[in-house]
């Protein structure tokens, strides 16, 4: 096939991107207001970025939440999910691993306010059993956190693992590794891409959840909960300012994490 | 040669796993049917699914349960339509565009959906919404788009046309070109090598792309809500799960076989296609 793209199809994903950006620019743009609307720009200003790092207190504990929930949800769910893909990728019986995969399925199928009930529903009854009435809080949206992101975790490790040669860990443990060593050794070093995109994917879906974290989080406040609190009331341009931020923040780590993988592909084009 | 000994590596390995999803995603799972088959009183009870078939509610919720599909199957056919050609141009593009592109499809995907909401709001809006300033401004009629089942659909498709995208995408990009140049030298048209073998062996992205939209679409709150002024299924739960958790519960379980049923139609409808969400 020509890699060839017409006039027309140009355009057309033009719209569709133009589509997909037009909030986002609006976002930014009113982030900068001066006035107190996000409809009508009055001039332009640094009031609300100013605002939300001096008085904005309630923003700023609702940031460090979420920042402290989703690294603590990427570095366990990484750990967590690179073993069970480990585990997955090691059953020999088809069967099994058909059963271990639809498993997999079942959180990345289920819609997300189901998930968050459900997960609510457990730790109430979990806390009934052991009669307490207050269970939410950090500890349960952290699990319910964890068990968001475990697909995506194995679902990027696991594919990395296929790819792999698994007669280079037997030739080291012929040479003398442990089965331990042989992983660290060999294994580990050809799944990392895998690893840092799960990371990634865990750590933005943590800090971006909001149905999850509102039936698991109990007085617990992440961002997003911060802002539906916000937003049912006046809508005012500071969320836009901390959405802004934030934004910037996800451009340079995509930004980073694809330049790297960009040079990753490179060295390994060189090897082979 | 250690394959003897593996199972049992296997095995431990699988343990911590197999526990989690037990416990965290099959057991509320379970409970969430336990809490909607009981009553205030801690007993199996119908009460729940009385309450929600009552004669006086019925018909208002059995609508609402039809508008939610309704809107669900809609926002993820435009999502189709959107997406196909999209996906073709992006797996039809210079590597390096390509890697550009997957950025600029991923990039708003990280903005808060509430937000996203809120800004699509601003833009909508009859007396104050963007759109409807620049006309004003060029002397133009102001339209009417908020609170119409249309803006619904937008904000819908707006949020979840990305998982569409991509898993169409991905599966387009490692088509074999040698399929298509084989199709062309056998002198097929444009259109016959789009029908004949593009859309085909696109499918595994396609229904995978399905099943990504429409889950989140049927399940949707909020966005409905404050686009379109419809209230949907998604809407009663989050509202009510939180006060009276076991009317929640009956609603949940009613969302969930709403979709399962959806599932298992449209695996027949794609029986080939088998398996297409794992890879």
């Amino acid at each position: 096939m020509k890699r060839r793209n017409g006039f027309l199809s140009t355009v057309y994903a033009g719209l569709i991107f133009l589509f997909l950006y037009l909030p986002v620019a609006v976002i930014v743009v009113f982030s900068f207001n001066s006035g107190r609307t996000t409809t009508n720009f009055e001039s332009f200003s640094f009031y609300w970025y100013v605002r939300l790092f001096t008085t904005n207190f309630e923003a700023q504990a609702a940031l460090r939440n979420t920042l402290i929930l989703a690294l603590s949800t990427a570095v366990i769910t990484v750990l967590l999910g690179t073993l069970a893909a480990v585990g997955i990728d090691r059953l020999r019986r088809k069967f099994t691993e058909r059963i271990a995969l639809s498993a997999n399925n079942i959180p990345l199928m289920s819609p997300e306010i189901v998930m968050g009930i459900s997960m609510m529903m457990l730790f109430i009854f979990g806390g009934a059993l052991f009669n307490q009435q207050f269970v939410l809080g950090f500890g349960t949206v952290l699990l319910a956190h964890i068990t968001m992101c475990l697909p995506y975790v194995i679902l990027s490790v696991l594919p990395k693992l296929r790819q792999t040669d698994p007669h280079l860990a037997e030739a080291a443990q012929d040479l003398g590794c442990s089965q331990v060593m042989a992983f660290f050794r060999v294994t580990l070093p050809s799944i990392t891409t895998g690893i840092a995109s799960a990371f990634l994917i865990t750590f933005t879906l943590s800090l971006d959840n909001f149905v999850i974290s509102r039936f698991t989080a109990g007085p617990f406040t992440t961002l997003p909960l911060h802002i539906f609190g916000q937003i049912r009331m006046l809508v005012r341009p500071d969320m836009y300012a901390l959405t802004t931020l934030i934004f910037v923040m996800m451009f340079l780590l995509l930004l980073g994490s694809n330049l790297l993988q960009a040079r990753a592909a490179k060295r390994q084009n060189k090897h082979t | 040669m250690n394959k003897r000994k593996l199972p049992i590596g296997a095995a431990l390995l699988n343990a911590p796993f197999t526990l989690w999803i037990a416990i965290f995603v099959l057991a509320p799972l379970v409970l969430v049917a336990y809490f909607a088959f009981t009553g205030n009183d801690g007993r199996f009870s119908l009460e729940w699914f009385e309450y929600i078939f009552h004669p006086a509610r019925r018909e208002t919720y059995l609508r609402m349960f039809g508008d939610s599909l309704l809107y669900g199957a809609t926002a993820t056919a435009i999502s189709l339509l959107l997406a196909f050609p999209l996906a073709h141009f992006m797996a039809q593009s210079k590597p390096s565009v390509q890697r550009v592109l997957m950025l600029l499809i991923m990039v708003p995907m990280w903005m808060n959906f509430l937000i996203a909401t809120i800004a699509w709001q601003s833009i909508l809006e009859y007396n104050s919404g963007l759109i409807n300033n620049l006309l004003a401004a060029i002397g133009l009629p102001r339209l009417r788009m908020i609170n119409t089942p249309g803006a619904a659909i937008l904000g819908m498709v707006y949020n979840f046309v990305p998982f569409m995208i991509l898993p169409i995408y991905t599966v387009m990009a490692r088509l074999n070109v040698q399929l298509v140049e084989a199709a062309q030298d056998l002198g097929a048209s444009r259109w016959q090598v789009l029908r004949r073998v593009i859309v085909p062996l696109s499918m595994p992205g396609v229904m995978s792309g399905i099943v990504m939209v429409f889950v989140p679409s049927v399940s949707v709150f909020f966005i409905n809500d404050r686009l379109g002024g419809v209230r949907l299924i998604g809407d009663v739960i989050n509202q009510r799960v939180l006060n009276e958790t076991n009317l929640g519960a009956a609603f949940s379980l009613i969302l969930m076989l709403m979709i399962l049923v959806c599932m298992l139609v449209l695996n027949r409808m794609g029986d080939r296609e088998k398996g297409a969400f794992v890879t």
